[in-house]
């Protein structure tokens, strides 16, 4: 792939606490992440996925080295500034949704246009047509209580892309579902999100969705083990679609 | 980002509505008692403020309160007349005699007497009959109440007779007296007839009531009646301020409505504070999740303000709209007459309220304002 680099970690760490409690939660990272891709940071639990998708989502700030996303070097940025570069380019989807319980799915996937100023109805409008987009149109005036977990991944996804971010970073977006409805999760996903003009990071370790890896970046004790840009699992894993889903996801 | 704030408030409804009815309680209680504190301790002033006509109140020197008077020499109200700047001066008597109606039911009450040749002093706000015909033998001026005291249950009717102190009396008027500190009927006659009811002493004058002249100030009139006479001169509104705290220095009320107060504060307080806290609480997850999406934390806190205020206005206003009831209900039974809900008590309770919800709000505000955002990655 020669594509360009959307996310570059150079020599990457993280401590948390301090003095004899001192944990090094990342050891020297070295990563690079291309626009038209999905990434995917796999590894054992406590590896330090987690950690590095919020140092590169800029949650976190480094111990040291350095990280840039889409040419910036957000921990550089003032607070503000962090803040609006986060919401302008990046869009997240969490292990356990997030979604506002009071609020609808368009509403829940309106989200990001609202904080930015977008007029609600407008923004709602474009929620709903991104939510039908995802094969969700008879869903959108539901409460998230009232979805089951797949299709409340579907609007976390909706929050995630609807402001077009470039780059989109999901933690463990298959965790908590079960193996069908994870795969069409995933292949919305890859569907949906990929984009020549995006970057995809998912943290993971379903080695069940592997297979829509372009680039695979195995992780332990805080350090990256290998990288693999031409992932040879997607026969491994390759995934049949139940007939419950299909109808799901491509109603 | 208000409509999220609003439905993410309405959407937990056990929280939302507890809410909002702790803090029409607490509303309802403070205003209530605040109100009624105010009004029990205004009482303490009304017959001096029912004297229209005059307004300056001259006295012993050592008188504290309206109750407590000590009689002048009558040459005090010959000294009174005699200073610059007094237009007109007359003596008031003030007694307690006891009222009694021929089929044995009785009352202590207040008797005022007023000067026989202007009758300054009598009450205007008639219900039934004039207050003109007090020039008559033996006629008195009793106030609702006090008529409702004695003659329960039976219409107003004037020209019906009652003792007092043994001395017959001819009801000639009704009045709407302002309600007494104690619920004393109130009766007005002339000063000579009050003198016969009450048993004449060797000095029976009260008050003298003086209106100062055209261009003269009362505040200026009472310093120089001071010094030219040693007696002690007010205004009517200085006179009432000095009932007022008179009662507040010398009596437990101030420490039972206190109590209550602080109960209402202290529920408000503690209540609405820990279920707004447990709100952001449960949500934090969300505001979190909005944290890394990029709302601002000004954003989040003008969320949380907002839904302070809603709560807060919704609740204040349900609880002042019950208090209001309370006190129309009220309003006309005799031993609550005249207590209202009063504008400055309103305000008072609204400050107070809204001091709660910043409270409340600022430590949850706190809580949210800490919290990093990338904790929503932590499963």
């Amino acid at each position: 792939m020669d594509s360009e680099i959307a996310v570059q970690c150079r020599g990457v760490e993280k401590a948390f606490g301090n003095g004899g409690g001192k944990v090094l939660a990342l050891r020297g990272v070295d990563l690079d992440v291309r626009y038209g891709e999905m990434t995917l940071l796999v590894g054992p639990s406590g590896c330090g996925k987690t950690t590095l998708l919020s140092v590169i989502a800029g949650l976190l700030n480094t111990s040291a080295g350095e990280v840039k996303v889409l040419g910036e070097q957000i921990e550089r940025l003032p607070g503000r500034q962090q803040i609006l570069f986060r919401r302008k380019n990046l869009g997240f989807v969490f292990q356990q949704y997030n979604l506002l319980p009071a609020l609808t799915a368009a509403e829940n996937g309106a989200v990001p246009l609202l904080a930015a100023g977008v007029p609600r109805r407008k923004a709602i409008g474009e929620a709903k047509r991104l939510l039908s987009t995802l094969g969700m149109s008879d869903r959108v005036d539901a409460l998230p209580k009232q979805l089951s977990g797949g299709e409340q991944q579907r609007v976390a996804l909706t929050r995630a892309l609807i402001h077009e971010p470039r780059l989109l970073v999901c933690d463990e977006p298959t965790a908590a579902l079960d193996a069908d409805t994870g795969q069409a999760v995933m292949e919305l996903l890859a569907a949906e999100a990929v984009r020549p003009e995006r970057a995809v990071i998912v943290v993971t370790h379903d080695n069940r969705i592997f297979g829509f890896a372009d680039t695979i970046a195995r992780m332990d004790d805080g350090r990256i083990l290998s990288v693999d840009s031409e992932p040879n699992v997607a026969v491994n894993t390759q995934f049949i679609p139940s007939q419950r889903v299909q109808e799901e996801v491509f109603a | 980002m208000n409509f999220i704030a609003l439905k993410m408030l309405t959407g937990d409804r056990a929280k939302y509505l507890g809410l909002i009815f702790t803090i029409a309680f607490c509303t309802f209680l403070l205003e209530n008692q605040t109100s009624i504190f105010a009004g029990i301790l205004r009482r303490t002033g009304s017959q001096i403020k029912d004297v229209t006509d005059a307004e300056i109140w001259v006295m012993d020197p050592k008188t504290e309160y309206f109750e407590q008077t000590k009689a002048l020499k009558d040459t005090d109200l010959t000294r009174v007349r005699g200073i610059e700047g007094v237009q007109w001066a007359v003596k008031l008597f003030k007694g307690s005699p006891v009222a009694r109606t021929l089929d044995g039911k009785f009352a202590v009450a207040f008797c005022l007497g007023l000067d026989d040749a202007t009758l300054t002093g009598a009450p205007r706000k008639m219900v039934l009959g004039s207050w003109e015909r007090l020039r008559e033998p033996d006629s008195i001026v009793i106030d609702k109440a006090g008529y409702a005291l004695l003659f329960p249950d039976e219409p107003l009717q004037v020209d019906r007779t009652i003792e007092i102190n043994d001395h017959k009396a001819n009801i000639v008027g009704i009045s709407d007296a302002s309600a007494p500190f104690v619920s004393w009927p109130v009766i007005h006659t002339r000063y000579s007839q009050a003198v016969n009811f009450v048993g004449r002493e060797r000095t029976q004058l009260s008050y003298v009531l003086v209106q100062p002249q055209p261009g003269v100030s009362a505040q200026e009139l009472t310093q120089r009646i001071e010094a030219q006479t040693g007696l002690r001169a007010r205004t009517s509104e200085q006179f009432q301020w000095d009932c007022v705290l008179y009662y507040l220095k010398h009596t437990g009320i101030p420490v039972n409505f206190g109590i209550t107060i602080a109960i209402a504060l202290i529920v408000g307080i503690v209540v609405a504070g820990q279920t707004f806290y447990i709100f952001t609480i449960e949500n934090l997850k969300q505001f979190g999740a909005l944290k890394a999406i990029g709302v601002t934390n000004w954003r989040i806190t003008r969320m949380i303000v907002l839904q302070a205020l809603t709560v807060g206005t919704m609740g204040f206003s349900i609880g002042s709209g019950l208090c209001a009831l309370f006190f129309a209900i009220t309003l006309n039974n005799p031993p609550t007459r005249g207590l209202v809900l009063m504008w400055q008590n309103a305000i008072g309770t609204g400050v107070a309220i809204l001091v709660v919800i910043v409270l409340a709000s600022l430590i949850s505000i706190r809580r949210v304002l800490v919290l990093e955002p990338a904790e929503v990655f932590r499963g």
